[in-house]
């Protein structure tokens, strides 16, 4: 019993463990990091990355799975880019219309019991189309309200880090604390069961696929915030570093269970384990197979975590 | 409808029909279910208590007739809000908690005004006193995650969220199979708990395959066969005989159990030490069994009969210290939904996946020695089915249960291991697979055997009692009774 508690604790410590060693290993190579002009520069992109993950949590709570959160932050960064500065209204209606069209989605996957990753896999190529029908080259430039936002100095801490730690607990206490959010777990978990009790799914996926495209906003407009211009390609990685995230922060593909704090972590480790290699002075070409390998090892520690405790238990 | 009435009645049916495509699995049912009494519900698999089930819910609409409830006809608009809100929960055959969830979760789920600044609590504490009440000292934790909880408890979980009152009144409970995970202790609480909840008012429809837990639980037995009712009495009014009759099950008395299979050879085909937690104990009784025996796995669930099993079937596939297996072996599982069966394969797929080897040829599959086998099999087990290449899940429980005996069966293991096979199957269909296990045995197959009903382990030669992950008792055919095994599995208990 004990041991399966133990090891129940170090399943939801894990990503914290990685997050810390991983910040360790970057502070013992490279000290200077360990200041805040550092740790701005290290952790500044990790934000819209943790959107769109919390972006893809959402959507995997209700055992369903977004291929187009990538291109459609790139379509967000897009309209930011453009729209949002040179016609507000115009650029608010179609962010607006972006977090409709998810909740549209999730109905259809719903009703036409559709696999998800088809019809998101198909989105993802509206999104970059229309993307590029509003940038077709990149270029742009961040409203000026978006940019104070993003470059705003907090004291003691980078702007980055106030905003990730309240995106996960809000995200939490939302999604794990409130009783609505338990009927949406629910639904990951055993939808019948769910609807049996007298609740709507079709409501539920709406509002899963709906959250998934306002977070998928906030990640495309820090994105345009940092960067200050946009371009149609500018995030299509999220897509894979997203679900990445959510399951390097303890989450699991089926079954609901997902921890948002985890996925946080988990985004802001694969921003870490980027500028991990860097200083390490990996050759470019390897980045990307040793950030591969960074995931596989904590995956692995996982799985064998989850096998200690079903033998503990 | 002559019957004096005393009670007033909470539900009544009239003439409700239901049919899937050509198969009728409702004919114009009509009966009543009167405040303050237990109703019991017994049938065949297949004889339609299901589709009932879920009408009452509301889970499924009925095809045609009336449903009035309090005197109000809630046919047309009669859906799961509308039992939900007069108070009709339903405990179903398969588990339906949200494994994700922590037991007080799963109770909100179920009680939309648990919201608000502290639903938390409300929910723990609603879900805590119910279990209280339905089983003391149960010992679970509400903020435990349900799939963290073994299967027994889960259960209990489900029971006690069924029962459970917010604003939302409870009238009836319609129990489909509730003690198919529970020993008899727990059992024995919640059919007491029964009793109360109708005393002092509630209805409860009780659907069992044990007929002694109706018989002796219910007011009323209502038996149904095809889709209809063919008897309707007071229970007292039934003995275990004349409900079997009823049913119209094949059925013999109980004697016909008896005939003892031959042990062939006397070198042990198994020979099996349970695996001990800590070295302090001994590791009590190994279990041997030899070609041509039955062997029993009996004991309270839950005490290391699976895990035997599980033994058995790694030790014959790498060495495992304290195993030795001699032949190959064939598991048929007793959780249908998560080991047993494919659910997107037809019914042939299903049953050829463990003899695909000896079809193949030249790496492909066979597909016409895999069809014969399937059709014989079909014939020779007696599937209700017209057509193997039909969905698996187009099957009743009970006859997809005998897929999974055509598959250990029909491949080439001579050892089979069988973890308590029969849940929720019904007596035909155990009767034809009694028969089948004595003619395979007698034939030189091994059978291993864990089973929680006292009955089938009269069809044992040989029956080891588990406690506590260890074997108690060793008990040959002859010496075999009920009392016996109740005092080897409850000896520390008491």
């Amino acid at each position: 019993m004990t041991q399966a508690f133990v090891a129940r604790h170090i399943r939801i410590m894990l990503p914290t463990l990685a997050l810390t060693v991983l910040l360790l290993a970057v502070f013992y190579m490279q000290p200077r990091a360990m200041s805040y002009l550092g740790l701005n520069l290290l952790l500044n992109l990790a934000l819209p990355i943790a959107f769109a993950t919390i972006a893809q949590m959402f959507v995997i709570t209700v055992n369903e799975l977004d291929l187009s959160i990538g291109a459609y932050v790139g379509f967000v960064a897009c309209v930011g880019a453009t729209w949002l500065r040179d016609d507000p209204l115009l650029g608010v209606a179609a962010l607006a219309g972006g977090v409709l069209v998810y909740a549209a989605l999730g109905a259809l996957i719903h009703l036409r019991n559709l696999p998800s990753i088809v019809v998101t896999l198909g989105m993802s190529f509206v999104w970059l189309g229309l993307a590029i029908l509003v940038l077709p080259t990149p270029g742009g430039k961040a409203p000026d309200w978006l940019r104070a936002v993003m470059t705003w100095k907090t004291p003691l801490l980078p702007f980055t880090i106030y905003a990730s730690v309240a995106l996960a607990v809000i995200v939490h206490l939302g999604l794990m604390r409130s009783a609505y959010g338990a009927v949406l777990r629910g639904v990951g978990g055993n939808p019948r069961s769910v609807e049996r009790a007298g609740w709507s799914l079709l409501t539920a996926k709406m509002v899963m696929f709906g959250l998934a495209g306002l977070f998928g906003v906030f990640a495309g407009l820090a994105l345009v915030g940092l960067t200050t211009s946009g371009d149609a390609n500018i995030a299509l990685r999220y897509t894979l570093l997203s679900i990445a995230g959510v399951i390097l922060g303890g989450g699991e593909f089926t079954g609901g269970r997902i921890s948002p704090i985890g996925a946080v972590i988990g985004a802001m480790t694969l921003t870490l384990a980027a500028s991990f290699l860097s200083f390490l002075r990996l050759d470019p070409d390897w980045q990307i197979g040793a950030q591969g390998v960074i995931l596989i090892v904590v995956l692995a520690l996982r799985i064998l975590i989850n096998r200690t405790e079903a033998r503990a238990s | 409808m002559s019957q004096p009435q005393t009670d007033p009645i909470l539900v009544h049916l009239d003439g409700v029909a239901k049919s899937f495509g050509a198969v009728q699995a409702l004919a114009r049912v009509s009966f009543d279910i009167p405040q303050g009494a237990c109703i019991g519900l017994v049938g065949h698999n297949g004889a339609g208590k299901s589709t009932l089930m879920h009408i009452l819910a509301g889970s499924l609409t009925a095809g045609s007739g009336r449903i009035v409830v309090e005197g109000v006809d809630l046919t047309d608009r009669y859906g799961i809000a509308t039992a939900n809100a007069h108070g009709i929960r339903c405990v179903f055959q398969e588990l339906s908690l949200c494994p994700n969830l922590s037991v007080a979760e799963n109770a909100r789920i179920l009680h939309p005004s648990l919201k608000g600044w502290g639903w938390r609590k409300r929910a723990a504490t609603l879900i805590r006193d119910r279990l209280d009440a339905v089983f003391p000292q149960h010992g679970i934790d509400p903020d435990a995650i349900v799939g963290d909880l073994s299967i027994a408890r889960r259960q209990m979980v489900e029971i006690a969220r069924a029962f459970s009152i917010s604003d939302r009144p409870v009238k009836l409970v319609i129990l489909d199979e509730p003690t198919s995970s529970l020993d008899a202790v727990l059992a024995g609480q919640l059919l007491a708990y029964v009793r109360r909840f109708v005393a002092e008012g509630g209805s409860v429809v009780l659907i069992s395959h044990l007929l002694g837990e109706v018989l002796s639980t219910a007011d009323r037995i209502v038996v149904m066969r095809d889709g209809k009712i063919v008897a309707e009495r007071e229970a007292g009014a039934f003995t275990r005989t004349s409900l079997v009759e009823c049913m119209g099950s094949m059925v013999q008395a109980e004697e016909g159990a008896g005939t003892p299979t031959k042990r062939l050879g006397d070198i042990p085909v198994v020979s099996a030490a349970p695996a001990t937690r800590s070295a302090t104990l001994p590791g009590g009784t190994s279990l041997l069994a030899h070609r041509g025996e039955i062997v029993g796995l009996a004991g309270l669930g839950g005490h290391g009969q699976t895990d035997m099993l599980m033994r058995i079937f790694d030790g014959a596939a790498r060495p495992i210290p304290g195993v030795a297996v001699d032949g190959k072996v064939a598991i048929v599982a007793g959780d249908r939904q998560t080991d047993g069966v494919f659910p997107l394969w037809s019914i042939a797929d299903n049953m050829t996946i463990a003899s695909l080897g000896q079809m193949a040829r030249r790496w492909l599959i066979d597909s016409r020695a895999e069809q014969g086998m399937a059709e014989d099999w079909r014939r020779r087990i007696g599937i209700r089915t017209d057509d193997v290449d039909m969905p698996i899940l187009s099957l009743s429980g009970g006859n997809q249960q005998k897929v999974l005996f055509a598959r250990a069966l029909g491949s080439s293991a001579t050892i089979i291991l069988m973890d308590d096979p029969m849940r929720g199957v019904d007596i035909g269909t155990k009767q034809e697979v009694y028969a089948m296990l004595r003619a395979e045995a007698a034939k030189g197959r091994t059978f291993l055997w864990y089973t929680t009903e006292m009955d089938e382990l009269k069809h044992c030669d040989h029956v080891y009692v588990f406690r506590d992950g260890r074997i108690v008792t060793d008990l040959a055919r002859s010496e075999l009774t009920e009392e016996r095994v109740l005092q080897s599995s409850f000896e520390a208990a008491a």
